[in-house]
């Protein structure tokens, strides 16, 4: 399929000897001047450059106490060495999270540390240079920002927030990543990632109500713009518009449409994702989800529930509080944001959905926890309700459940190996390749128990499954939504 | 009194000055630098209680170490907590009369000295045998582990083998303490530790050692899980006004 060896998948988990460079090759297409004049950045190289990337680290390091800490208090125990699924997925030791860290601190104390300034050798400390930004943008384009390094740190040390600080400070000297920075783009310009036009958006929802009706025989409503609706919901823009994604859409529609609750999508704020995280960008951060500010208070709506999505729920659960609230204008009873998996939950507790778990007997189902979501995010009240909720809505529309291995689920979960804004055709290599932890423990269930259907609640999650399943000779169409099961298992007609 | 006395009053007042305000600066600066966004690594407590638990329990059984890597765990920890007992210890060399729980702890406080070294040589192995950690040590990782086993096994060779001259040595301490040098015995032994330990002193504050008041103010780790709950700004995210609410 590729000029790369897909690895190999063992018994147990074994962790690779290191073999330095053997992915010094990787690297994602760059982003053309216009696109990043487009979001703020400069589109050439400026002369001094190296003085400005050092000046900006400087800047920075001032504002995050998490950069500042992180920068400092590194030990080189070790104990993160292991961790990451892109180290264990290609032996690449500049993909152990510490090293990739030291790709960022090794400036960090050259320009900002005495002892850096006076024996740099000694500390492993390095001037600003090409070959340092080149390695900056191979890899730091190779860390999916999952956190999973952060667990398992005595400091908390969270790799993500390096690279999220590298690849500003690389777009703050022009030197963007095409996908991600297109992306942001297209949701300025047209207002989705998929760059999907509302009448295009409207067309699908009136195809989506037709196909609903088809099946089942019920006026499932797909609503968009409408103004007086309870819930908004925002949802990413792949579920509009492919399998398994759309599956989804359609779990939320039959919920809102049982439970009797009026909701309403909105084309001015038609995306959940919110890219801008991944390139640490906190300006367009801030532009991104501020549509989503306008959007609820456009429409007049009591609540917001978001839908499938990984590391927009990180973004609306963990930041939208800060970015766009206060939420003083929406219903004080119900937590903003509530996740769709919180939302069904809910419902379910109350008796309010008539879920039958055998029309998914066909299916033994596992699930995948998305990084952001089990590492960045909460669901309900509890500590934990991340990994609580979405088993328990699993549990009620399938009779066949079994987990993957401890070590794999949960706040230890790997990730799928396309998030961080890594999920294009250009990284494929390191996607194929970072996905192997977590195809591993696929693996181990596939075979124990014949689980055929991997749930999970992030469009970037299946996406990226969808393209590499069949790299490790699984079938492309296992992975599926959470809402895809709740879909199914709901019985139309028996409540309303 | 001997240029050695006047050298290593002089040295250890500039230590303990430099070792003082170079921390205090730091935590200042630590302090003083904002965490704009909430990011604390889920599952996360959702009390700022909650927060003192999972705090106390990294610094005290070093909960995400034990999670991570049994052997680094093990060989941190007892090169951690032997060197809190053999600290306590030396805490008769500076106080006249010496504390009672001090008194009770010092056979503790004396074979701790072991015990640390075997955490160290533990730890420093590592360096050298697994592929991984010997790709990520710098040579300043190598250097702080060899002072630290030297401060131990100089320290440990005046208990056990060449002792020193303990009470002119109490004297010395006691007379820095009140701003009256008196003479320090002059035992090559002892005056190799002291200098070991006066460097420890002075790299403190700006190395990795730094680690010590880091963990306190790491937001992954002392954020509260209540970013719905609470509306919370810093920094950049304090700048923030949006238009448009009730
Ligand atoms: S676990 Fe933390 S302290 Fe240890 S090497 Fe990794 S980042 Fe550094
Ligand atoms: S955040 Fe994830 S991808 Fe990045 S270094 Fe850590 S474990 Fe690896």
């Amino acid at each position: 399929m590729a000029n790369f060896e897909t690895p190999a998948l063992r018994e147990y988990p074994v962790i690779p000897l290191v073999h330095a460079g053997t992915m010094a090759h990787s690297k994602p297409f760059v982003a053309k001047p216009d696109l990043q004049k487009a979001l703020g950045f400069p589109g050439e190289l400026p002369e001094n450059w190296e003085k400005q990337a050092v000046k900006k680290l400087g800047e920075l390091v001032d504002e995050s106490r998490a950069l500042r800490v992180f920068l400092d208090s590194c030990v080189k125990c070790g104990a993160c060495t292991d961790k990451c699924h892109y180290y264990l997925g290609t032996s690449d030791p500049k993909n152990m999270p510490v090293a990739r860290q030291d790709l960022l601190r090794s400036v960090y104390r050259r320009y900002y540390t005495l002892s850096g300034r006076l024996f740099p050798k000694l500390v492993g400390a390095r001037d600003m240079t090409k070959e340092v930004l080149d390695e900056w943008y191979s890899y730091f384009h190779q860390c999916s920002q999952c956190r999973r390094c952060s667990v398992f740190c005595p400091y908390g040390i969270d790799t993500a927030e390096i690279s999220m600080a590298a690849r500003e400070i690389m777009d703050s000297i022009s030197v963007g990543q095409k996908y991600c920075n297109e992306i942001i783009g297209k949701v300025f310009s047209i207002g989705n990632n998929l760059g999907l036009p509302e009448p295009a958006l409207r067309n699908t929802l009136d195809g989506l109500e037709e196909d609903v009706k088809d099946e089942t025989g019920v006026d499932v409503k797909f609503p968009l713009d409408e103004k007086g609706a309870e819930v908004l919901v925002i949802t990413p823009s792949a579920d509009f518009f492919a399998e398994p994604h759309i599956d989804g859409l359609i779990g939320y529609a039959k919920v809102f449409h049982q439970a009797g609750i009026r909701w309403t999508l909105s084309s001015h704020a038609s995306e959940a994702a919110n890219f801008s995280m991944f390139i640490g960008s906190h300006e367009n951060l801030h532009k991104v989800a501020f549509r989503i500010r306008e959007a609820a208070l456009d429409l007049g709506v009591k609540r917001i529930v978001v839908g499938e999505c990984g590391h927009a729920w990180r973004v609306a659960y963990s930041f939208w509080n800060t970015l766009i609230g206060p939420f003083d204008f929406l219903d004080p009873r119900y937590p903003v944001p509530q996740h769709i998996c919180e939302f069904t939950y809910d419902l379910i507790q109350r008796g309010a959905l008539n879920l039958d778990k055998s029309a998914n007997d066909d299916k033994v189902v596992t699930y995948h926890d998305s990084c952001n979501v089990a590492r960045a995010s909460r669901m309900g009240t509890m500590p934990g309700g991340q990994f609580i909720i979405p088993r328990a809505v699993i549990r009620a529309s399938v009779n066949k459940f079994h987990d993957m291995e401890p070590g794999s689920i949960h706040e230890s979960t790997f990730c799928c190996g396309g998030g961080g804004g890594l999920l294009t055709d250009d990284l494929m290599e390191l996607r194929v390749k970072g996905a192997q932890p977590r195809m591993q423990a696929l693996k181990h269930v596939v075979e124990d128990h014949g689980v055929n259907y991997l749930a999970a609640i992030c469009a970037i999650c299946k996406t990226q499954f969808a393209k590499v399943l069949p790299y490790y000779q699984f079938p492309m169409d296992m992975i599926g939504s959470v809402h895809g099961l709740v879909s199914k298992a709901i019985q139309l007609g028996t409540k309303e | 009194m001997s240029t050695v006395t006047i050298i290593y009053a002089v040295l250890f007042y500039v230590a303990t000055v430099v070792l003082v305000g170079g921390l205090a600066y730091k935590v200042y600066v630590f302090a003083c630098t904002p965490a704009p966004l909430k990011i604390p690594t889920t599952p996360a407590p959702v009390t700022r209680l909650g927060v003192v638990g999972r705090m106390l329990r990294e610094v005290t059984v070093f909960e995400s170490l034990f999670k991570s890597n049994k052997w680094i765990w093990l060989f941190g920890i007892l090169f951690h907590f032997a060197l809190l007992l053999v600290l306590l210890q030396h805490l008769r060399y500076f106080t006249q009369p010496v504390w009672s729980w001090v008194v009770l702890e010092q056979p503790f406080g004396i074979y701790a000295g072991f015990i640390m070294v075997v955490g160290l040589l533990g730890l420093w192995g590592r360096r050298f045998v697994v592929d991984r950690v010997r790709y990520i040590s710098n040579l300043s990782d190598h250097l702080m582990l060899a002072l630290l086993v030297a401060i131990a096994l100089s320290g440990l060779m005046m208990k056990f083998v060449f002792h020193t001259n303990i009470i002119g040595l109490k004297e010395f301490f006691l007379g820095l303490l009140s701003f009256n040098p008196q003479p320090l015995p002059a035992d090559p032994v002892l005056l190799v530790h002291l200098a070991l330990v006066a460097t420890l002193m002075i790299v403190f504050p700006m190395s990795k050692l730094l680690h010590a008041p880091g963990v306190f103010f790491s937001p992954t780790r002392n954020q509260v899980d209540n970013p719905r709950e609470q509306r919370h700004v810093a920094g950049w995210s304090a700048s923030i006004h949006n238009p448009g609410g009730r």
